[in-house]
């Protein structure tokens, strides 16, 4: 069967672009290291803190996620567009915006020395969460409300006509849907956590937070320790694997059959769902867009001091971020199952760091990478936006597949006319989500390329860090404004590409 | 969108077959953006030479030993003393050839294979405007009031961070825990490099930075600002040095050796103060810039050859972390 061909070449593609490069540096490194006694430690600190971030993402996401479902307000659109941004800033960026909001001398400080009472401080373990959230919280959103949005409204009608009660709705309607699909949130938000490492150690306050990645850095830059970077990649690796496996084994169910595509209406509304759907958006458009807020503020005066080369490097990083996104979406559609997801998981557990030491091993042999920077630069950020792509369409792909297989198999349509026909314009809001974050993602994401560096072809975040190397913080904070401008701009045009006559 | 970046991807690598000859340079991206000395080293040296000076970014030493004796570089610039020892085991580079007479360092310095193009400090640096007065020494830093707040990097991730990491060796020997153990309350955080650390000093986050001697000639000589100190310490300053070195498989190796004497001449030094915000290796202090000529010197200057720093390096971290993991 075609489709059968293209998912496994598309997974075969993922496997060899994540596994190639792990095994490249084992080969290389000729030598199976032990663990060192700090490292148990390392584990353990990555684990607790990928999964307290991961949790507390998920499960304030679930009522802000409702809320934003059953509301309409004015600045709605702007807020849910706005929801992507934390998750695209450079990291170095999005924590100086954090800091300025909670740090010793950041706002909130501010107004409580202001109101005499004592300070509070945000390194710590509960820092290292609060910044996680601070990613992550806006992306278990939006696709816990994409889970919402997908209930059909007759299902909503119908639940109104029988009588039942909001809690009702709740337990028949809501909890399945959240079963479905928070388990695959969790699992991709901690995947993402378990390779945290800059925004760990700084607002961790010190070596106790120490993470496993920390250690993969220190093996392959510092020591020059393929073996045990590689080592210490594996366990990373089986670590995301294995949490991710179980989460989407979890995530079982199937969705709620076909609806007729109307404006969905809800009739489970009293006074106090509505103060607390209010409650909890305030609440986190408060914590998310403070630190924006910042971020623009120590941006603007920059803005003036940027010269020719950082706006073509703004070039570059759109120039990839579009490639990306087509590769990226076209390698998702085969892979939207639950085999292609878990494999695709490996595209951010796997270290950046090993990863491009490997893919430098494997390719120098036969071009120099270098002069194609910004090609493996495109296909990485694709592989590495992959798992969020396959988180978004997969619920929404086998949804399609379950409503619509028999009818298609009716009339006929298989191969291309079924994606043409059927997939595609069913997967219009998903797919305009998945291309925007894909795009965003990509004009942020520095993971593999300082491997790859190229001077006439930097990208956006290379000159930002070529900024602050240079002392020249507020000239970087204009280009991390800019950098955030486009991302954002980038998002916004495909995700609202893919909700075009659609309310939400 | 894809054929656009293949297309220019193809352009930039049909410029090596032109026909001048190319001299290839690993650096570091401070130093090849547009930020940093590369443009102007790079326009200096090939109004001499004739030839085509490259810069090829990124991580040094790791790259190269990726690469083996296959490697296109023909010079690695921007070395580091702590990874002198790994690079010349690897067998990989060749003598410099350079007379080393008129080096101004502060040490002696008589290595034949990696060749110093400048230096600083490790050096706390303070705002006036916040704090009038600095901790008069290390001692005194120790002792200060836990609410004096400093951001240190990382020594496992950054190369300053290891060299404070061995300052404190140095200056407190078998004591380096107890005196981290008392550093520790005043440590805001650690990041895993310097950018993130300065960048958090600047925005007021933190009273002190780890940085070097040099830092608070930018701010005078680019921002006019001169609220930017380094805090002297009697006990001594560590040294850091950058160094450049020439790949022993070099195919242009005529051109590599005048690049390694261009690195000491009048020229080169004169320009690299404010092109690297460093003290130049080989300029008597008379020829420095202006706004390096009023900077805060330290008196006394600490530092491991290769060897001691190698074996003393996982023990004076191992302090650093224990000390700070309580």
């Amino acid at each position: 069967m075609a489709r059968g061909a293209v998912a496994v070449t598309a997974g075969l593609l993922v496997a060899g672009l994540t596994f190639g490069p792990v095994a490249a540096v084992i080969w290389r490194g000729a030598a199976w290291s032990a663990l060192a006694p700090g490292d148990w430690l390392a584990i353990r600190f990555t684990l607790v803190q990928a999964l307290l971030s991961a949790a507390l993402s998920v499960l304030v996401a679930v009522p802000v996620a409702r809320a934003l479902a059953r509301r309409r307000f004015v600045g709605r659109g702007v807020l849910v567009a706005l929801l992507g941004a934390p998750f695209i800033l450079p990291v170095i960026v999005a924590v100086l915006g954090l800091l300025a909001v909670f740090g010793q001398s950041g706002l909130v400080n501010a107004v409580l020395r202001w109101a005499g009472l004592p300070g509070i401080t945000i390194y710590g373990l509960h820092g290292v969460v609060i910044a996680h959230v601070f990613f992550n919280l806006p992306l278990a959103v939006r696709m816990i409300l994409q889970g919402w949005l997908a209930v059909p409204a007759e299902r909503f009608r119908l639940s109104a006509s029988l009588g039942l009660t909001a809690g009702q709705v709740f337990r028949v309607l809501e909890l399945p849907m959240l079963a479905r699909i928070a388990p695959g949130a969790f699992a991709v938000i901690f995947v993402i956590c378990l390779s945290s490492f800059a925004i760990a150690l700084t607002l961790g306050g010190g070596p106790r937070a120490t993470t496993v990645e920390l250690a993969i850095y220190q093996a392959m830059r510092f020591d020059f320790d393929l073996a045990r970077a590689a080592m210490l990649a594996v366990i990373q690796l089986t670590l995301a694997l294995v949490a991710g496996g179980i989460a989407l084994r979890l995530s079982s169910g199937t969705g709620f059959g076909v609806g007729r595509d109307r404006v969905v209406q809800r009739w489970d509304d009293g006074g106090l769902a509505r103060g607390l759907d209010a409650v909890w958006i305030g609440l986190v458009a408060a914590f998310l867009l403070a630190p924006l807020g910042m971020v623009v503020l120590r941006g603007l005066p920059g803005l003036a001091m940027l010269g020719p080369a950082v706006w073509q490097a703004a070039g570059h990083s759109v120039l990839v971020a579009l490639g990306s996104t087509f590769l990226c979406l076209v390698w998702a559609l085969p892979l939207a199952t639950r085999r292609g997801e878990l494999l695709g998981l490996a595209g951010i557990a796997v270290s950046p760091l090993v990863l491009g030491t490997g893919l430098f091993l494997i390719l120098r042999p036969y071009v120099n990478p270098l002069d194609h920077a910004l090609v493996v630069t495109g296909v990485v950020n694709a592989l590495v936006s992959l798992p969020f792509a396959l988180r978004i369409l997969r619920p929404e792909a086998e949804a399609v597949r379950a409503d619509y297989a028999r009818l298609g198999a009716a009339l006929g349509l298989s191969g291309w006319a079924w994606v043409r026909w059927v997939l595609l314009p069913r997967l219009r809001r998903p797919l305009g989500f998945a291309a925007g974050l894909t795009a965003a993602l990509s004009m942020g994401d520095l993971g593999v390329i300082a491997l790859f560096a190229d001077p006439d072809h930097a990208t956006l975040p290379l000159k930002v860090y070529g900024l602050m190397g240079a002392y020249r913080m507020e000239a970087a904070a204009g280009a991390a404004l800019l950098l955030l401008a486009l991302s954002l701009g980038l998002f916004w045009m495909f995700d609202r590409g893919g909700r075009v006559d659609a309310e939400a | 969108m894809k054929a656009l970046t293949v297309a220019a991807a193809l352009m930039t690598a049909s410029t090596a077959l032109a026909q001048t000859p190319v001299l290839t340079v690993y650096a570091g991206d401070y130093i090849t953006s547009e930020w940093g000395p590369g443009p102007k080293i790079e326009a200096l040296f090939e109004a001499q030479c004739g030839c085509d000076l490259q810069f090829k970014p990124g991580d040094l030493l790791p790259r190269l030993l990726l690469e083996g004796a296959r490697t296109e570089a023909d010079i690695v610039f921007g070395l580091n003393t702590d990874v002198t020892k790994k690079a010349r085991e690897s067998g990989l580079f060749a003598p410099h050839g350079q007379t080393l007479e008129a080096l101004t360092l502060p040490i002696d310095w008589s290595d034949e294979v990696f060749l110093p193009f400048n230096y600083g400090h490790t050096a706390f640096i303070y705002n006036t405007e916040r704090m009038a007065e600095a901790p008069a020494s290390f001692e005194a830093l120790l002792d200060a009031p836990d609410d004096l707040k400093i951001v240190i990097q990382d020594p496992r991730t950054s190369i300053s961070g290891l060299a404070l990491v061995l300052w404190v060796q140095a200056v407190y020997g078998d004591g380096a825990q107890s005196a981290w153990e008392k550093l520790a309350p005043k440590i805001l955080t650690v990041t895993k490099g310097w950018s993130e650390s300065y960048g958090l000093f600047t925005d007021g986050e933190a009273d002190m930075v780890l940085s070097y001697t040099t830092s608070p000639a930018y701010h005078i000589i680019a921002e006019e600002d001169r609220t930017k100190k380094a805090a002297i310490f009697p006990e001594g300053h560590y040294f850091m040095v950058e160094l450049a070195a020439k790949v022993a498989g070099t195919d242009q190796p005529e051109l590599a050796d005048q690049f390694m004497a261009f690195i000491l001449s009048e020229e080169f030094q004169s320009m690299i103060a404010t092109g690297n915000w460093s003290f130049p290796a080989a300029l008597p202090q008379a020829g420095w810039p202006e706004g390096f000529k009023e900077l805060d010197l330290p008196e006394k200057v600490l530092f491991y050859s290769e060897n001691e720093a190698a074996d003393l390096r996982d023990k004076a971290i191992e302090a650093w972390r224990a000390a700070l993991s309580q």
